[in-house]
């Protein structure tokens, strides 16, 4: 059974069909692209996935439970992180503090025992600590801990989300146009990063503009045009297929 | 423990004043600074919800009555004419009542004060529930405008009801044990021992929210405060940390009022009034909000100088003043005030003015 299953997934704002009847899965550990013009749906279809928004029907099915109808700190808690099209780093917080709230469902600390400094609460701060600073070293930014987030470059700011998002230790890692603002360099950098992610025995499923980036490193792509699933498959097969070109290219 | 080392000069204030005010014979001052502390307490708890979780609370004042009310009056209603019955029978086998005199030296049975702080703490985080938990389902400032409406309740409560006194409150509250001799009074001969009864509270106050600041809590509430959607999508669970971080300033400000009361042997329904709230929120402001020690320093400050009678008359103006100040010219607090920024603000007064013109 996939990871993470879609089912005649809808969502409508009013009269418009934001996602349309979409229908896919995502296989254990494998990297999947949702890729699309815009105003296709896919960062909506990511806001159904992780809870931002309700659909209005149809069924996601994430290791067996469904996901309809679940807040998105619930979702969270099942193990689904995911990262913003325009970061959203916490004001005010250091780089490592960012990756360190990415361990909130990881520990257990409530406000008695913070305020008290229980031993275990100690324990546990070290161990976010650690956590913390290794996936900063692992995503090789581990110079700017100390550093506020937002002063970061955009560049570094996408690397402190990613890390913060693998903090949560996901089964599932969305990332929303993970290359937006990169130029070509950095965008082959976060490439070889998602496929670091990869094999850790994270499944990555990836909204992106960048054509690049998707056909270099995944597994599987679904297209999606006007809310509707127009091609899935291989990027070999998405890349040959006459709809997509017309999608992308017109006729 | 970097955390912890402005303790120190915070130390070293407390027992200069002390000295100071002893050589120079004028320790009527610890009187104000004293009642300063107290109110610290408060303001140091609405300075969590506003400067890290990002709510305002137009009620505080609302909690400090509550606490200062519930105490005074369960520690002053004489229950002697219903000794035989069986909850008060109940009550004096728990050890939840003492006898004392009034000053006719007629004998009264009243409850203790622990057990009226017990009271009165519990009754305010069931209000503060109570009003939390409509208010923060919700995103926006509907928190601020649920707390005006129940500070205003209180206001109007205690200033109607025989129980609570009227407009003459609640008097001869007394003493309030703490263990051995020492105890929170307005005793002259206790002055001293007040003073630092008070500052150690207020110590205590702050070390534990430091700690909670430094911890997966407080990271979870400047989350939230930084971003909502983004500490959502990370598992915070957003409406109840915003919740159980309004109901704890609750509590902070009804443990505020419980001590000024037996302090000051008394309370009147100003304590409950909505510019004391107000008050509460400009001091956490020019505090710069996300700052406890600025909310500390500037808590002690303003309220010494009220206290004192500096303002005059002009006593809420002055408050109200400073909100308005403090929200055009220094955002982020009179400590870091950023006088590029006061003087782009008047440049654009002027602008403006010659737009008009």
């Amino acid at each position: 059974m996939a990871l993470l299953e879609l089912d005649s997934v809808h969502k409508r704002f009013g009269g418009l069909k934001a996602v349309n009847d979409v229908s896919f899965a995502v296989e254990e550990k494998s990297i999947k692209a949702v890729i699309g013009p815009n105003g296709a749906g896919k960062t909506t279809l990511f806001n159904l996935i992780a809870g931002s928004l309700p659909s209005t029907s149809g069924s996601i099915v994430f290791n067996g439970q469904e996901l309809n109808r679940r807040k998105p700190y619930q979702i969270a808690g099942l193990g689904i992180a995911r990262t913003f099209q325009n970061i959203k780093m916490f004001n005010g917080m250091t780089a490592l503090e960012n990756v360190m709230v990415g361990r909130h469902v990881q520990s257990r600390a409530g406000f008695i025992s913070s305020m008290f400094r229980l031993p275990r609460t100690w324990q546990e701060e070290k161990d976010i600590y650690t956590k913390a600073m290794g996936l900063l070293d692992f995503l090789e930014i581990g110079e700017y801990a100390n550093m506020e987030a937002t002063s970061l470059s955009f560049g570094q700011q996408r690397a402190v989300e990613l890390a913060r998002a693998l903090a949560l230790e996901p089964t599932l890692l969305l990332l929303d146009e993970p290359a937006a603002g990169l130029n070509i360099y950095e965008t082959a950098e976060v490439g070889r990063l998602i496929t670091k992610i990869r094999d850790l025995g994270i499944t990555v499923l990836l909204v992106e503009h960048d054509m690049s980036l998707v056909m270099d490193i995944s597994d599987e792509i679904v297209v999606l045009s006007f809310g509707e699933k127009i091609a899935e498959g291989l990027p070999v097969d998405i890349q040959n297929n006459s709809e997509v070109i017309k999608v992308y290219l017109g006729e | 423990m970097k955390k912890y080392l402005a303790f120190i000069p915070f130390f070293l204030f407390v027992v200069t004043v002390h000295l100071l005010t002893s050589w120079t014979d004028t320790l009527y001052y610890l009187t104000q600074m004293t009642m300063s502390a107290y109110y610290c307490l408060l303001i140091i708890g609405l300075c969590v919800v506003m400067g890290y979780a990002g709510q305002i609370s137009l009620g505080h004042a609302g909690f400090f009555a509550i606490g200062g009310y519930i105490s005074a009056a369960l520690t002053t209603s004489n229950l002697i004419e219903y000794r035989d019955l069986p909850l008060v029978r109940l009550l004096d086998s728990m050890g939840m009542l003492m006898t004392g005199q009034d000053i006719y030296g007629d004998t009264l049975i009243v409850i203790t004060p622990w057990m009226a702080c017990l009271a009165a703490v519990i009754l305010a985080i069931l209000l503060a529930y109570l009003i939390g938990i409509p208010a923060l389902k919700l995103k926006g400032h509907y928190l601020a405008m649920a707390t005006l409406g129940f500070g205003i309740i209180i206001y109007r409560i205690v200033l109607a009801t025989p129980y609570f006194g009227e407009a003459d409150g609640i008097a001869e509250v007394p003493a309030f044990v703490l263990f051995g001799d020492i105890s929170v009074s307005g005793d002259f001969s206790s002055r001293v021992s007040n003073y630092y009864i008070a500052w150690i509270l207020l110590t205590l106050g702050m070390v534990l929210l430091i700690n909670l600041i430094d911890s997966r809590v407080g990271r979870a509430l400047r989350a939230i405060h930084g971003a909502e959607d983004a500490a959502d999508s990370m598992g915070v669970d957003t409406t109840a940390y915003k919740l159980n971080v309004f109901v704890l300033s609750a509590v902070f400000a009804a443990l505020a009022g419980v001590f000024m009361t037996h302090y000051n042997g008394s309370i009147g329904p100003s304590e409950a009034g909505v510019m004391k709230s107000v008050r509460y929120v400009a001091i956490v402001a020019v505090g710069g909000m996300a700052h406890l020690w600025g909310a500390l320093i500037m808590g002690i400050t303003l309220n010494f100088l009220s206290l004192r009678g500096v303002f005059g008359t002009y006593d809420d103006a002055v408050f109200g003043v400073i909100l308005i100040f403090i929200m055009l010219f220094a955002p982020n607090g009179l400590l870091r005030i950023n006088f590029r920024h006061v003087a782009t603000q008047l440049l654009f007064f002027r602008r403006a003015g010659k737009k008009e013109a």
